[in-house]
Formats: C-alpha cells, sequence, structure tokens
C-alpha cells in the first residue's frame, strides 16, 4: 500500500476505541468460560482462592483484557519497526505456551530430532530441490511452447498444463509410482515421488513463466530484431531476464508450497520429514511431539526459502532502483 | 508529384528500392501502392500527418511489419521472408525508436557489445572498443557503467544510436526519434543525428522537427493516408508546397 501524509490520532491513544476493545474482549471471554483453561493455570496464583465457576471465569477474562488492553495501549506508541519486532515475539511466546499445554515430552523429542533432521529433513530437500530444478526445466519449456507458433508444441504444453493442474497432487503420485511400472519400468519411490512433482509444478510454473514472458514490451522484441539476434538469443539474453524479475516471487511461493507438498510423497514410503513424523511416534504413543517438530522444521525451512527468495528478487531488481 | 524525383528508376547505386507496396490491418489499407528509391548516402526526411502511415513504411524495410503486396530491396538484397535473408538485412539496417527500447536489465555497455558479440561474432576486446568508439561519438562515454534506466531520455537515445550503429549498418531508420523526449533534450539528439549525416550513411527519418528537415535532409517525403503525396528538397518543400494536404499540414506544425 502507498502510504499517504494524513497525520491521525493514535486508536490507541482514543478511550472510546480502547473502551469498546476492552469489552468485547472482556464479555467474548466470559462467554467463552476460560475458568478452567490452561489460560486459567497460567494465571495460577491470582486464582487459587476463588472456587466459584462464574466468579473465576471473571477473573481469568478480567486479567486477559487488562493485560490485552495494557499491551495495546503501551504498544501503540512505539516505532513501526520495533513494533513488528514485539509483536511477533508475542505471538511466538503465545504460540510456544499454547503448545506446552500439551504436556508434550521434550526428552522424547530431543531423542528423535537429530534423526528427523538428518534423515527426514535432508530427504525432504533434496527432493524438492531437484523437483524444482526439473519444473523449472519444464515449464521454461511449456511456456515457449505455449507462446510459439507451433499447433503441436500449444496442443501438447496445454494438454500437459491442463492436466497436471487439475487433477490432485496425490492422484499423480499414486498414478505414477503404480502406473509406470504397469509399462514394464519399476520406479523407486523416491524416483516417482520427484518425478510426480516436477511434472505438477511445472505445469503450475509453465503458467507463472508464460505470464512473465508476455508481460516484456514489444519493444523488446523488436529492439533484439533490428540489431540482429535470432530468436534463441533475442529469449536468453534478452526476454528471459527481465522476465525474472516478475518469475522470481511466484516461483518462490511454488518452491515453499512443494517443500510442503513433498510430504505427499511419504504415502508411497519415501523416508522424508512428514513419513518419519507419522511413525517415530507410533511405538510409544507420542505422535503429537513428532507433528509438532515436523511442523517446526517445514516452517524453519520454508523461513530459509523466504530469506533467499528476497536476496533473488534484489537480485533480479537491480536495473529497477 | 515534383518533377525532379519523378525519374528515380531503380539503379545499381539504390539503398532502398520500394515497388508498389502494399500493407492492409483487415480492412484498413496503411499503405497504398507506395514507390520510393532512396540512393545510397542520402537523408531522407518522412513527415506526414500522424496515421499516414509512415512508421509503418519504415517498420517494413527490415521486416519488424509484414506487407502482402509490393517488393523491397535493400542494398542490392530482395527482401524475402527467408530467415538468411531477414538476418542479412537487418544486419545492413540498424534501427531507433521513439520509446528507445534499451535492455533495461544491461549496462549501457553491455546493451551496445550485445550485438557484436553475438551477431557480429567480434571478441570481447573487440567488441568493448567498438562500443567505446560509438559511446565517444554520441558523448555519453562517461556512462558506460549505468543502467539505462538512471539516463535521461536524451541519453537513453544517444546510447540507442550508439548500440544501433555498432552493429555497422548501411542503411539507419529513425522512427520519430524526438517524439518522447522533453523540449530540452532534443537538440542534443539531433545534433548526434545530424553529425551522422554527415559521414554517408544512408538516413531514412520519420519526425516532425521541421527544422532538423531542413538544415540536414537532401528530401522530404510527404505522406498522407498510406501514400506518398509530395516529395521535393527541403526549401522547395518548405517555402513552396504544391499539394493542399502538405500546406495545410505545414501551417498547423508551423504556425503554434
Amino acid at each position: 500500500m502507498y502510504k499517504d501524509h494524513i497525520v491521525k490520532a493514535r486508536a490507541t491513544d482514543n478511550a472510546t476505541f480502547m473502551g469498546t476493545v476492552a469489552v468485547v474482549v472482556f464479555v467474548v471471554t466470559v462467554i467463552a468460560g476460560l475458568g478452567e483453561s490452561g489460560l486459567a493455570r497460567l494465571m495460577g496464583p491470582i486464582l487459587l482462592d476463588l472456587k466459584a465457576p462464574l466468579a473465576r471465569d471473571i477473573a481469568v477474562a478480567g486479567t486477559f483484557t487488562v493485560t490485552l488492553v495494557l499491551n495495546l495501549f503501551i504498544l501503540g506508541r512505539f516505532p513501526l519497526r520495533a513494533q513488528i519486532v514485539t509483536v511477533w515475539c508475542e505471538l511466538l511466546v503465545l504460540f510456544l505456551l499454547f503448545f506446552d499445554t500439551f504436556n508434550l515430552s521434550y526428552s522424547f523429542i530431543a531423542t528423535k530430532v537429530g534423526f528427523m533432521i538428518t534423515q527426514g529433513v535432508f530427504t525432504t530437500v533434496y527432493v524438492s530441490a531437484i523437483s524444482i530444478a526439473i519444473a523449472f526445466v519444464l515449464a521454461l519449456l511449456g511456456a515457449t511452447a505455449r507462446l510459439s507458433a507451433n499447433g503441436f508444441a500449444i496442443a501438447i504444453a496445454s494438454f500437459y498444463t491442463s492436466f497436471f493442474r487439475g487433477v490432485p497432487l496425490l492422484i499423480q503420485i499414486y498414478l505414477i509410482y503404480l502406473g509406470i511400472p504397469q509399462l514394464g519400468y519399476v520406479v523407486g519411490a523416491v524416483p516417482a515421488g520427484i518425478l510426480a512433482l516436477s511434472l505438477c509444478y511445472g505445469a503450475y510454473m509453465t503458467e507463472i513463466f508464460r505470464a512473465g514472458i508476455s508481460s516484456i514490451s514489444r519493444g523488446q522484441w523488436e529492439a533484439s530484431r533490428a540489431i540482429g539476434l535470432n530468436p534463441f538469443q533475442t529469449m536468453t539474453r534478452v526476454i528471459l531476464p527481465q522476465s525474472m524479475r516478475l518469475i522470481i516471487p511466484p516461483t518462490g511461493n511454488q518452491f515453499i508450497s512443494m517443500l510442503k507438498d513433498s510430504s505427499l510423497v511419504s504415502v508411497i514410503g519415501v523416508w522424508e520429514l512428514m513419513f518419519l513424523a507419522r511413525t517415530q511416534g507410533r511405538a510409544e504413543f507420542r505422535h503429537l511431539e513428532m507433528l509438532i517438530t515436523a511442523a517446526v522444521l517445514y516452517w524453519l525451512l520454508s523461513i530459509v526459502l523466504e530469506t533467499v527468495q528476497a536476496r533473488l528478487e534484489k537480485h533480479f531488481n537491480r536495473a529497477h532502483r | 508529384m515534383n518533377q525532379a524525383f519523378a525519374s528515380h528508376a531503380p539503379q545499381a547505386s539504390a539503398a532502398i528500392s520500394i515497388q508498389g507496396l502494399h500493407k492492409w490491418y483487415g480492412d484498413f489499407h496503411v499503405l497504398d501502392g507506395i514507390e520510393l528509391q532512396i540512393k545510397s548516402g542520402e537523408i531522407v526526411v518522412i513527415c506526414g500527418p500522424s496515421g499516414s502511415g509512415k512508421s509503418t513504411l519504415i517498420r517494413c524495410l527490415n521486416l519488424l511489419e509484414d506487407f502482402q503486396k509490393g517488393a523491397v530491396v535493400i542494398n542490392g538484397t530482395p527482401l524475402t521472408r527467408g530467415a538468411a535473408c531477414v538476418a542479412k538485412v537487418r544486419r545492413q539496417v540498424g534501427m531507433v525508436f521513439q520509446q528507445f527500447n534499451l535492455f533495461p536489465h544491461m549496462t549501457v555497455l553491455d546493451n551496445l557489445m550485445l550485438g557484436p558479440r553475438l551477431v557480429s561474432k567480434l571478441n570481447e576486446a573487440q567488441a568493448r572498443a567498438l562500443a567505446y568508439e560509438y559511446l565517444e561519438r554520441v558523448r555519453i562515454r562517461e556512462q558506460a557503467q549505468k543502467f539505462p534506466g538512471q539516463l535521461s531520455g536524451g541519453q537513453q537515445q544517444r546510447v540507442a544510436i550508439a548500440r544501433a550503429l555498432c552493429m555497422r549498418p548501411r542503411i539507419m531508420l529513425f522512427d520519430e526519434p524526438t517524439s518522447a523526449l522533453d523540449p530540452e533534450m532534443v537538440k542534443e539528439v539531433l545534433d548526434v543525428m545530424g553529425e551522422l549525416a554527415h559521414d554517408g550513411i544512408t538516413m531514412l527519418c520519420v519526425t516532425h522537427e521541421m527544422g532538423f528537415a531542413r538544415r540536414v535532409a537532401d528530401r522530404i517525403i510527404f505522406m498522407v493516408e498510406g501514400r506518398i503525396i509530395e516529395q521535393a528538397r527541403p526549401d522547395d518543400f518548405f517555402d513552396n508546397p504544391r499539394h493542399p494536404r502538405a500546406r495545410e499540414f505545414l501551417s498547423q506544425i508551423l504556425d503554434h
């Protein structure tokens, strides 16, 4: 959004606004009846003496409301960056407190996390990385074919994108893993998973590449032709480098989404992160521990990818400062 | 048609020869039987009201636009649709666009070196020397490492001229090169073009800069509705336009 220069009074200094927020939060929390919840346990000392359920509900709601409003009031005074960092940290703490109420066995997580990283994260990352590389090439070919003047190429490419965008990835994985052996080739689970992921994401990325290439103005094509570049040189030296600026952000999203969709290949027995999350906790009924560990690992991987994506965007934007 | 040019028959020294050129956009007849001979080294300015087909005409000469009927011969090479022929013609014909069309993701130097490296197959050092030679010519050497977006419009257009010249073309086509520029930058571009005219290169230039046309051109071509309706030496054209449409056009463009 493009910020206007109008100066407005802080909403958090407005008594009516803060009062309304307080009343709404209080009423909602009282109705929700948090007297016996995990939140009440956190507030233990205050509530020790209260026995009547309604009194406990009201005390919890009141404490919660006061904390929240005070927090808003103070944060309203922070500069923008400090607000962002503080709210991030607060949400993270709340998140951890929420998980803590599950009574997780941290020692169990500690014994398994090493294997989940060396086997699970490693497999997830290499399956995704190979798949995204193949998908990138497929998308480039697909987009070039879609934009070409060749009827066969257009038909093949549009058939490909239509099928692989239109069928759930899970079915594609089964079709490839169970279908290709019918042709006489036995494929391992990992190659089958990689094939399914690359074909599916190649189809989505074909559309991204097509949009990126189409967005380059005709003048760029004409200037390339006028200096005598052939179609291949025009594409690789002039059009694609400029399209990359538009292709990178959605491709980064695709990669992050593929990282998580790679969990689907666990159904054919690839020992990636999701497979381990489902199997490692089974013997001791520690499912939640493993699922939460996997969730955190997926999240951390995505954060790394987001950072890489931001770097790449900056690189391809350097001519447009 | 002016007598002095009516006798221009196709000849060996013609840089550009256009015979019976027709082009339609659907039902719209953009070019309606263009006949034109341009001698090697001649400077020709094409003017006329907007929509008269001036840009379309010069864009047909290196096949940026296709045409349906007629023949174009560039330096003795009949223009066909074959890849080899088109490549040969495009190597001999440089073009400068209204919107500059520099490659925004490359530095000025890389913009200039791209064609020499990939098309003329020069090595890195030769291409660099050539690029600097032409940057010098358009007086913009110090901007070599900048990106086009960091330059003014006039500087960008001069880079675009240098980029075309790096291919050592024998013919230069200018498609309204100053129309997208702020008024104070028009002169620097016209000056560069004027110097170019002294070098013996054949120039075909669509422009509304009548002062430039009068000073530099050997011949003015006036187009209306896809036809050439008057061609004359600049003095004749400006002082004594024959066709009523030319008189009307000149009074509109000069008296404001």
